[in-house]
């Protein structure tokens, strides 16, 4: 053998011990990201037949709405004492407003309570697939395992660990598949073999969505930290004027907000309202954010800061690139933007990664009885 | 350096070929409905077919 060839079974065995560790450390919490993954895909679905999605009173095409304001004081007396933090547009019924409450407006998302307005009524309707339940309990140990920043953190680190995985992966394809047609699959050799060549194909076709899905869902860990990069970088030199102002005492009302915020940002579309005190706005501002009004743009966000007492526009921010690449990641990361056989589809690829992981494991512990 | 290249080559063109069309029906959906959604459908479709394909294929 010549020297050449020794580098090279020198490299592959480098390579190797990448791809059995890295994906040794990140199964356990991969299969359970797999697995709570799958039916969260179906989860529009599966919330519609428990019925706990919302659904609103029937009434002719053209009752008029009441103005953000009237919603805002039904949503007060809803729920008495709690502080607005949101109020945000449904996406399948225009007259469906989303308003999220809590004990004051800075207290963190997951204690916060989420129901829908009747934008003609004021009426206020529960839904509880946004405060608890099922898909709520598999959306939680999907995304922290309940266990706050440090679970999410985690989980970021494991994708990282996972993108590592199928990068080297994929680089030890090609000694094993040097000899062997593509979708190879020795049948009648060993179990072993047969799994080995599953591995590698299923692998190499997931490769690209995979790489996409991990990737995105790192990105969509981070979130914590990226709002707060915006709100250090981006939001706290728009807001330097109000540093030393009084506290807002009197918060003027919300009616006008979506004809100031498109005055200010023509074209655009009102995705959020964040009130103020939220970590989306500051102590003496609404943030309207609003997204583009093409298909790729509307997954951007601009927020427009309106002054909480004058409403007056203090400033239509610029949008740092990261708040760009979370925002393009919620849906390359849930498959919910090309209808139901896209969702079938992701489902499909889903459970072929388990499979990969799944023979992954197989093929690590066959080779130690060896 | 010539046989590697050709090795090399001969293992990747069909799975980089699953990789652009995957890719191609991520970013397909993202630009609209209708015709960019059946787009992203074949580009996810093709993998997901091999795949299932591969895992059921008959034994022997």
């Amino acid at each position: 053998m010549s020297e050449g060839w020794k580098m090279k079974s020198k490299t592959i065995r480098r390579w190797s011990f990448i791809h059995t560790w890295t994906s040794l450390i990140c199964t356990v919490f991969l299969l359970l990201l797999a697995l709570t993954g799958l039916p969260l895909v179906f989860h529009h679905e599966i919330d519609h037949l428990l019925g706990n999605e919302p659904q609103l009173a029937h009434m002719p095409a053209d009752t008029p709405q009441l103005n953000l304001e009237q919603l805002v004081a039904k949503a007060q007396a809803h729920r008495p004492g709690e502080a607005m933090q949101y109020l945000a547009w449904d996406e399948d019924d225009a007259n469906g407003v989303i308003a999220i409450m809590a004990a004051t407006a800075g207290t963190e998302p997951n204690s916060s309570h989420t129901f829908m307005l009747d934008a003609r009524t004021g009426d206020a309707v529960e839904m509880p697939s946004a405060n608890g339940g099922f898909t709520l309990f598999l959306l939680r140990l999907h995304v922290d395992m309940f266990a706050g920043l440090p679970g999410k953190l985690l989980l970021a680190f494991m994708g990282i660990l996972f993108v590592v995985a199928i990068i080297s992966g994929t680089v030890l394809y090609l000694p094993f598949m040097r000899r062997l047609k593509f979708a190879t699959v020795r049948q009648d050799k060993s179990t072993r073999l047969r799994w080995l060549d599953l591995h590698n194909l299923l692998g190499v076709v997931t490769l690209t969505w995979a790489l996409v899905v991990g990737v995105t869902g790192v990105i969509s860990a981070c979130a914590d930290l990226i709002i707060a990069a915006w709100r250090e970088d981006s939001l706290s030199a728009m807001i330097e004027p109000y540093k030393y102002a009084p506290p807002l005492s009197q918060r003027a009302p919300a009616s006008e907000l979506l004809t100031i915020a498109a005055k200010a940002a023509p074209g655009m579309q009102p995705d959020f309202i964040a009130f103020p005190g939220t970590r989306f706005s500051s102590e003496h501002h609404y943030a309207v954010f609003m997204k583009g009004s093409t298909h790729l743009t509307s997954h951007l966000l601009t927020p427009v800061l309106i002054d909480a007492s004058t409403l007056a526009v203090t400033a239509i921010a610029e949008r740092p690139w990261y708040m760009d690449a979370m925002g393009m990641s919620q849906p390359l990361h849930f498959g919910d933007y090309g209808g139901m056989p896209m969702k079938i589809l992701w489902a499909v690829l889903d459970v072929l990664t388990i499979i990969v992981l799944g023979s992954g494991v197989y093929l690590w512990i066959v080779r130690r009885k060896t | 350096m010539k046989p590697r290249q050709s090795s090399f080559w001969k293992v990747f063109a069909i799975p980089l070929g699953i990789g652009v069309l995957s890719a191609a029906g991520l970013f397909a959906a993202l630009l609209g409905d209708g015709g960019w959604d059946s787009l992203s459908w074949v580009g996810l479709g093709v993998p997901a077919v091999i795949g299932v394909w591969g895992l059921f294929k008959r034994r022997g």
